[in-house]
């Protein structure tokens, strides 16, 4: 169809929580960042791939990431380039630090008024905090209609798009009109691959400081002649924000304590007494040769 | 999340190879590329680093998809519906992953769409698919038909069908028919020219054609009328979407299940000639073989790497005797020997792509301008050995991943001979290499010319003297007797008739595998300790492989040929 529309995608680099070893924690109780590898939110990369399913349905519209972290945050917009987007923004300020999700939404919400996308597209939630809040957050704070738990798209049409939900009991389908935000949930499809010809391409994409960082002329002269290669960087004052509601200043949520849990028994599962459920617990069974 | 290549230090010692510089530096060509693609690489560290990040893509893709398909894929392969192939649900998000991730014409110009890749990495990426799934390498491996058009059909064909590739299209080679097997020359395909469509026609049968209803084939067929032999045969190239090429049937194999195995029917199927009438099987043939037997070289390291792991993982787990089994004699020493062999095959794989390539290179700079004589010097050394050492590389290769396979199902002992593991898989995989794309006793007749022509004798004197470290002058003592007692065997064989040679050849050339590996193998070791065992393992193995076959040559005597054609006369009843 004819639509063409600028989208972003929400993404945030996080620990990998999902293999936790014994040296996950610091004795101090916080998450010991060196142990765990910096990745890709999963869920977020099940949204770049529902962005990058609407760059495919409509043709000529354009997929950016929008992300708020350190420097090396600009790895996750690399990886996202490499499997189709178009480029990213970095939102990167010590202003920012120390931010919940509050402080992280009014932060984005601002850096995407700047950006004025039709759709925003966004991970349920993020491996290390868990939240599934700051989605919502930016959409109530831009006023924008919001569908969470999206799992696929079924159409977008001239003024709406379509959107199915996974919900606990059933699936929902509803359509929002544009500008709109969508939470996706990971039961949607997976993200494409990153390919061959855009990692040569897009391989030497920078920011401005980590240009500045690696000093070279060679990537300084690089990035002059293809301007593809330019990832933006934001600071704080590049976005029209209030100081006070940024970073630790604007975040109420206060950590009270924090408790190492040991599990006594192994994560458990609730299975309903459907076929599907009942052949996927006998494969897995056979596979792991319990049975069989 | 696996990956097959960032899991495997001796591929990536391998792609670190001192002559790739000299490979990259002549596949790009003072790197004219860049300021017309956006994709192409400024200088020789870019475009290894271009090669490493893709070759990561394909492991990443190899391990979480291929390799999870592949028990699958297995069980159910593909099926004929209304005359064409429909793969098995996993081949289908097989293609589809490497589609996406961009893979398809790794080693193809950039003016096809092709990454221009050396073709090291496409040999990188066959053995790491195959290790996933082997069966599914050869609808990914056949890829290399593309090369074949690239090299010898007009400009025109290659726009038109390269692109095809670079986007995902699979290939097809149908050269065998019922009656023409490794007898070639007896293809009966036929194909005559229709002025009123401008095209030329076939009609006839294919037999045992992998994947072949891929989207292009290459087509070995009759096109002049009246001949018998291969002087008659000419090569075509068939687009499945212009249709009348029926499947009529998909083998039912012992393994590489996933891998369709045809039977098709042509009738007026339009098809355009590659290259020039009469060439078909003497040049075309020859250089889409060598193609293909390394890629089967690729196909049974994969394999080798596959069957070592599972063995390695079994015997680290399975506990006897209130121990792990890894802990017994009996199972470290076929382990190191398995490892020995994985190595040995990997580095002989790598050493013939490298020749292949360099010579691939000069002839493809030959077209654009005249090479200077010492240019064609050194295209003509590095073509003889390419020449040599492929037949070499498939037959070992191939053998190796039988042999592996074979220790691996030992190790795992019951459990090995049931479905509940995958070594059951691998070692029905495995069986086909040794058989397809030239049979081990064709990489003899292959192979023998160099062995009594010098080739490898001179080969092993370079390696010789190479510059080793002190430490391994021991090691190559050893390696310089074992050519000494070479020599004389071949000198022995060479000294009787034709027949007496043929009698002996699989043994004067498996005397020279284990001579060559060995050599490539203490090589390794001096540049990195991790080679040291399986280098000196590997050695030990080879003294008593060539001193067994050392002895039945000298005791052999011409009264031999007759003991052994004794059998011709048995009853078949």
């Amino acid at each position: 169809m004819g639509k063409q529309l600028k989208v972003v995608v929400l993404a945030k680099q996080v620990p990998d929580t999902r293999n936790v070893g014994k040296d996950a924690m610091k004795a101090d109780g916080t998450v010991n960042r060196a142990a765990l590898p910096a990745i890709f939110n999963p869920e977020d990369l099940n949204a770049l791939e529902q962005a990058l399913t609407i760059k495919d349905m409509c043709e000529g519209s354009t997929v950016y990431v929008l992300t708020m972290g350190p420097l090396r945050a600009a790895d996750i917009i690399r990886d996202a380039m490499f499997r189709g987007a178009d480029g990213g923004y970095l939102l990167t300020d010590r202003a920012f630090a120390g931010a919940d999700t509050l402080a992280t939404s009014y932060a984005l919400s601002r850096a995407l008024a700047e950006i004025k996308p039709d759709i925003i597209v966004a991970g349920r939630q993020a491996i290390d905090g868990d939240t599934a809040q700051v989605g919502p957050q930016v959409a109530e704070k831009l006023g924008l209609p919001q569908v969470t738990y999206a799992e696929q798209i079924l159409s977008i049409e001239e003024d709406k798009i379509v959107i199915k939900r996974r919900l606990e009991h059933g699936v929902e389908t509803v359509s929002a009109p544009f500008p709109m935000l969508m939470t996706v949930n990971g039961s949607a499809p997976e993200c494409r691959p990153q390919n061959a010809k855009r990692v040569m391409k897009y391989k030497h994409a920078r920011t401005r400081s980590e240009l500045q960082e690696l000093g070279e002329d060679y990537y300084m002269q690089l990035l002059e002649t293809k301007s593809y290669l330019k990832i933006t960087e934001w600071n704080v004052g590049d976005i029209d924000a209030d100081a006070r509601q940024l970073g630790l200043l604007g975040s109420p949520t206060k950590v009270k304590q924090i408790e190492n849990v040991v599990f006594q028994a192994k994560e458990s599962r609730k299975l309903t007494a459907s076929d599907e459920d009942i052949n996927s617990l006998m494969v897995e069974l056979i596979s792991s040769h319990t049975l069989g | 999340m696996g990956n097959f290549f960032l899991d495997n230090k001796d591929l990536q010692f391998h792609l670190n190879h001192p002559l790739m510089k000299k490979i990259v530096e002549l596949r790009e060509k003072n790197f004219a590329d860049k300021d017309v693609y956006d994709y192409a690489p400024a200088d020789f560290e870019d475009a290894m680093d271009s090669y490493r990040r893709v070759l990561e893509i394909t492991g990443g893709i190899c391990a979480d998809v291929i390799a999870a398909n592949a028990e699958d894929v297995d069980k159910e392969g593909p099926k004929v519906v209304d005359d064409h192939v429909v793969y098995a649900r996993g081949t289908q998000a097989n293609l589809d992953a490497i589609r996406k991730a961009g893979l398809g014409g790794i080693h193809l110009p950039r003016k096809y769409e092709g990454l221009n890749m050396s073709l090291i990495c496409f040999v990188m990426a066959n053995e790491m698919v195959a290790r996933g799934d082997a069966g599914f390498e050869n609808i990914w491996g056949l890829q290399d038909c593309a090369e074949t058009i690239n090299e010898f059909a007009s400009e025109e064909i290659k726009q038109k069908y390269l692109p095809l590739v670079s986007r995902g299209a699979t290939c097809a080679m149908a050269l065998t028919e019922p009656d023409a097997g490794s007898d070639l020359q007896a293809v009966m395909l036929k194909a005559h020219y229709d002025e009123a469509s401008g095209k030329w026609l076939l009609n006839g049968v294919k037999r045992f054609i992998t994947n072949g209803d891929g989207d292009v084939s290459l087509v070995l067929a009759r096109s002049e009328e009246g001949t018998k032999d291969g002087r008659g045969l000419s090569m075509f190239v068939y687009d499945r979407r212009d249709g009348g090429v029926k499947v009529r049937r998909i083998e039912n194999k012992l393994g590489i299940k996933g891998s369709p195995t045809c039977e098709l029917v042509y009738t007026n199927a339009p098809a355009e000639l590659v290259g020039d009438r009469k060439l078909g099987l003497i040049k075309y043939v020859m250089s889409l073989m060598n193609a293909a037997r390394l890629g089967i070289g690729a196909q049974g390291t994969g394999l080798c790497e596959a069957a070592y792991r599972e063995a390695l993982k079994y015997a680290n787990e399975r506990q006897q005797f209130g121990k792990p089994i890894i802990q017994f004699p009996a199972i470290y020493e076929i382990l190191t020997n398995m490892k020995a062999k994985l190595y040995a095959s990997r580095a002989m794989l790598y050493e013939t792509a490298r020749f292949v390539e360099i010579y691939k290179c000069w002839a493809e700079i030959g077209k654009e301008r005249p090479l200077t004589a010492e240019e064609k010097t050194e295209m003509k050394f590095y073509n003889k050995l390419a020449d040599a050492f492929t037949p070499l590389c498939k037959m070992f290769a191939s053998e190796y991943a039988n042999q592996l396979a074979y220790e691996s199902i030992q190790i795992h002992g019951g459990s090995g001979y049931m479905k509940d593991y995958p070594i059951e898989r691998i070692y029905r995989d495995a069986r086909i290499t040794n058989i397809y794309e030239g049979t081990t006793q064709l990489q003899v007749v292959a192979a023998i010319r160099h062995v009594t022509t010098g080739t490898f004798v001179a080969q092993m004197k370079e390696y010789e003297n190479a510059g080793h470290p002190a430490e391994f002058k021991f090691q190559l003592d050893k390696l310089v007797a074992l050519r000494e007692e070479y020599e004389k065997a071949i000198a022995r064989v060479t000294g009787g008739d034709s027949e007496q040679i043929e009698f002996h050849a699989r043994r004067l050339v498996e005397m020279t595998g284990h001579i060559v590996l060995s050599h490539l193998l203490l090589r390794q070791a001096a540049e990195s300790e991790e080679y040291r065992v399986p280098a000196e393992a590997y050695i030990k193995y080879a003294q008593a492989q060539n001193k067994a076959a050392a002895e039945f040559i000298a005791n052999s005597c011409c009264g031999d040929i007759d003991l052994y054609k004794a059998v011709l006369n048995d009853s078949v009843e």
